[in-house]
């Protein structure tokens, strides 16, 4: 299945961050979202693009923008990750049913049962703007992540502030 | 396709070697970052080896999260850079890596014979924090995606840091930038 495309609708989800908390998408509406689909904790490459975009939170939070993280791992799995590596993202666990929400998006890998390495950045009005998937071994970096959300912002003065 | 360069060099920038050169090689650098020492004594050499044919310019990438002493030491060598010294603070820290405490960064640029009253006038000056952040973001831009990320004649270099497949990539861009049009 193909990844949803600029101008699609992002499908809403409703998945556990913690043990007892959940995050949907639509309660982040209002300003840009980027999704970042990816294989699994702990693995080395997912690790260091976590890293990146945690490190890069100060950016982000300068263009007004919520990072959310979803992989098909478990809620107590991402805690345990996301403590050992510091990270501040919340992650979000797209465990049962496995994979559902990286499905509707085309970022679901039948092969590994894994979600695939792909970002989605999702406007105010829950529209996607822009979408990329990536070899599962390469560190993307953001500056497609960047380009897009500065397009946003151009395109939508008033509700990127 | 390779990401490329978004903010061109500058006067901006701290580089070495002739702005005419016919290559330009980019580092986005962080001073605690292991690999990034591990490449500085590399670029040494490719910069001894090719002489005023390479200009050389770093910029800052510090991971503060990954690295608790990464941005001040960012902040000391532009700092020393305010006061004429950068590229002498850039080897010093980067050929100390292990001692790179607040103490410590004071201790090198005490060394390099800055005065106690310039430093204290020059650290921490929001230009020098403005700097580090542009310097950020521009290789956000550009698709750095870990430190260190070179860029040669404005494209994202890919290959291992050693000074087999750097001189070789340098020597193909020279190739191309000699070639007659």
């Amino acid at each position: 299945m193909q990844p949803l495309k600029e101008g699609e609708r992002a499908p809403d989800f409703f998945l556990p961050s913690t043990p007892d908390q959940r995050v949907s998408l639509h309660e982040l509406r209002g300003r840009p979202v980027v999704l970042i689909f990816y294989p699994a904790d702990w693995s080395p490459v997912c690790s260091d693009e976590l890293a990146l975009y945690d490190e890069l939170l100060p950016e982000f939070k300068d263009l007004g923008v919520q990072l959310i993280g979803i992989s098909c791992d478990g809620v107590w799995c991402h805690l345990a990750f996301a403590k050992d590596r510091k990270l501040r993202i919340p992650l979000l666990s797209d465990f049962e049913p496995k994979g559902a929400v990286s499905r509707v998006y085309g970022a679901y890998d039948e092969k590994t049962g894994e979600s695939k390495r792909a970002l989605f950045v999702i406007d105010a009005e829950g529209v996607v703007s822009w979408s990329d998937v990536l070899p599962v071994g390469l560190n993307p970096g953001a500056d497609g992540v960047i380009a897009a959300l500065e397009r946003l912002a151009k395109r939508e003065p008033e509700a990127a502030r | 396709m390779n990401p490329a360069l978004t903010l061109p060099v500058s006067a901006r920038d701290h580089a070495q070697g002739p702005e005419s050169a016919p290559l330009t090689m980019v580092e986005y650098g962080d001073y605690q970052c292991p690999y990034c020492g591990a490449a500085f004594p590399v670029v040494k050499r490719i910069q001894k080896r090719l002489g005023d044919d390479l200009r050389f310019v770093f910029r800052n990438f510090p991971l503060t999260r990954a690295h608790p002493y990464a941005e001040a030491a960012a902040e000391a060598a532009e700092a020393a850079g305010l006061l004429g010294k950068f590229w002498p603070m850039h080897d010093v820290i980067f050929k100390n890596q292990a001692a790179l405490t607040p103490e410590s960064l004071l201790m090198w640029a005490r060394r390099l014979g800055l005065e106690d009253k310039d430093l204290a006038a020059t650290f921490g000056r929001p230009e020098i924090l403005r700097k580090i952040k542009e310097d950020r973001m521009s290789g956000l831009r550009s698709g750095v995606n870990g430190t260190p990320t070179f860029y040669i004649n404005g494209a994202r270099y890919e290959g291992p840091y050693n000074d087999e497949y750097l001189l070789d990539a340098l020597g193909a861009a020279l190739r191309e930038a000699r070639a007659p049009r």
